[in-house]
């Protein structure tokens, strides 16, 4: 791999910028390999990476339907952040927070991290009571955050509604400010060039019809490109996770929902952190090109179309302009939808399955983005060692029949 | 957007309605009996199809009575939807 650096760049522009090497081969598959990795998302690039880093496991394939972070790692909202109110979740979010914030550095490759700040406004008592009870369970788990009152919130966003006339006056915030955003695509490539320089064989176009076994163990899956035979399998396909399941006869608590997101044209810089309200329900981000971000929630129907309806996406925008009236003349640019896998209980699934030597790694639902260094450092593990790590064992499939479920449907910016 | 047809107040728009998720899933007669894994099964596992599923709604904004329906997971086309206690529609033939 040729390092990136302030000389690489200056030598390229010497020539033009015409003989900057490929980031990853795009390798015909081998027959066999170690370890094949079905998704090739962030979670799975990520997965392959720490494979390799971490377990000297560097004969693993990467399987990939269509393109690099072409699914839901292309259609997040970018935001980052670890404030979840339960143990077992703050200290696997924070883990993949604490990867990201060496992430440009470990993958010579510049994902454009800016910690700005999450804020999460509340408007009754109840969200102020809700939130200061978050910042305090957080604050016990060594995770920052602060609860701020409304003049900190109003000094913080001048452009924020906070008047008392508004329908939801905002009465306070809570803020994680290590929490930010970082380029989603860039989080994939830097992951797929790293991997590939340890040896990972990325393989795109290359469809996965089934998943071949031997008795109760893995051997290997049909692919549109001819099989190719694993003794370990690891899926993390977000969204078709329980299609890819029932490939091998599992089924998974998990249903299949698009969740829609939506950018505006480019205006000047005037929002600076990120604002989250689940109360009116919206939330919102200013990239570095200038375009606003939001997100809804899920359509309540299960699809795997990456499309929804408008009501979902108006009724977005209308909270954002209760929110900022100043934004009530943009004009929005694109919307779409990913296919986001959602669990019971909100929580994903990092677990070893009935197969021998077949991991899924699912259930991500609407946060996936945030987690993407934490998921694939945890999942490698299991991986490697056919364990869980003591971070995602509280993740395992079993809890559904233990019942040790962990409600997270608070933690995500608006309801799901 | 879905044009939904309940069975109660016929076509409306989608946004009276609320889906309830998967349809037909009998609650366990044995409850009592059965081990924790396969009332896990009842409570959580779903089959989640890409494809025609088998789904329940109420119509929350409207008559708010539950009905079934079978719809496309990948077109959203509605092949049907009919009253609780009707009996399923076959699946269209040809697909899965």
């Amino acid at each position: 791999m040729k390092r990136y650096s302030i000389f690489s760049l200056a030598r390229n522009a010497l020539s033009h910028h015409e003989d900057w090497p490929q980031a990853w081969r795009s390798p015909e598959p081998k027959p066999a390999y170690d370890v094949i990795i079905v998704g090739g998302g962030g979670h799975g690039l990520a997965t392959a990476y720490y494979l390799a880093k971490e377990h000297g496991i560097s004969n693993v394939a990467v399987l990939e339907k269509g393109w690099l972070g072409g699914g839901n790692t292309g259609r997040n909202t970018t935001v980052i952040r670890s404030n979840y109110l339960w143990d077992e979740s703050a200290h696997l979010y924070e883990k993949s927070l604490q990867l990201y914030e060496g992430l440009s550095q470990d993958l010579n490759f510049n994902i454009m991290l800016s910690q700005r700040g999450v804020v999460n406004l509340a408007h009754s008592e109840h969200d102020l009571r809700e939130l200061s009870r978050r910042v305090h369970a957080l604050r016990l788990n060594g995770i920052d955050s602060e609860v701020l009152s409304l003049d900190e919130v109003r000094r913080l966003i001048p452009i924020l509604d906070c008047s008392p006339a508004a329908r939801y006056p905002v009465l306070g915030a809570s803020v994680q400010w290590r929490g930010g955003i970082a380029r989603h695509d860039a989080v994939a490539w830097g992951f797929a060039r790293a991997a590939d320089a340890r040896g990972v064989d990325i393989i795109q176009n290359c469809e996965v019809t089934g998943i071949l076994r031997d008795g109760g163990r893995v051997t290997g899956v049909e692919t549109t490109r001819g099989a190719i035979r694993a003794p370990k399998v690891g899926c993390v396909v977000a969204g078709h996770a329980s299609v890819l399941a029932a490939m091998a006869g599992l089924s998974l608590p998990i249903e299949s929902h698009p969740l829609q997101a939506l950018v505006s044209e480019p205006i000047k810089p005037v929002l600076h952190t990120v604002v989250m309200s689940s109360a009116v329900h919206a939330y919102i981000s200013q990239s570095d090109k200038g375009e606003l971000v939001m997100g809804a929630g899920i359509d309540t129907w299960n699809s795997y179309a990456q499309r929804g309806s408008l009501p979902v996406v108006a009724h977005t925008v209308g909270a954002v302009c209760e929110l900022f009236p100043i934004f009530g003349r943009v004009r929005m640019m694109r919307s779409w939808a990913g296919i986001v896998d959602i669990c019971p209980d909100a929580s994903p699934i990092i677990s070893r399955t009935p197969v021998e030597g077949l991991y899924f790694n699912c259930g991500w639902g609407t946060g996936g983005f945030k987690a993407t260094p934490g998921s694939g450092w945890v999942f490698a593990y299991t991986i490697a060692r056919d364990e869980p790590h003591p971070l995602n064992a509280p993740f395992a499939l079993e809890r559904f029949s233990t019942g040790a479920l962990i409600d997270e449907h608070g933690a995500a910016a608006v309801a799901h | 957007m879905l044009l939904i047809h309940c069975p109660w107040c016929g076509p409306r728009e989608e946004v009276e309605f609320r889906c309830g998720g998967q349809g037909h899933i009998a609650r366990p007669a044995d409850a009592m009996d059965i081990s924790d894994a396969e009332y896990a099964r009842y409570l959580f596992m779903r089959t989640n199809p890409k494809g025609w599923h088998y789904e329940r709604w109420n119509h929350v904004h409207g008559c708010r009575r539950w009905f079934n329906a079978l719809r496309h997971t990948v077109t959203h086309e509605i092949r049907a939807t009919y009253r609780p206690g009707e009996k399923k529609p076959p699946l269209p033939d040809g697909t899965t």
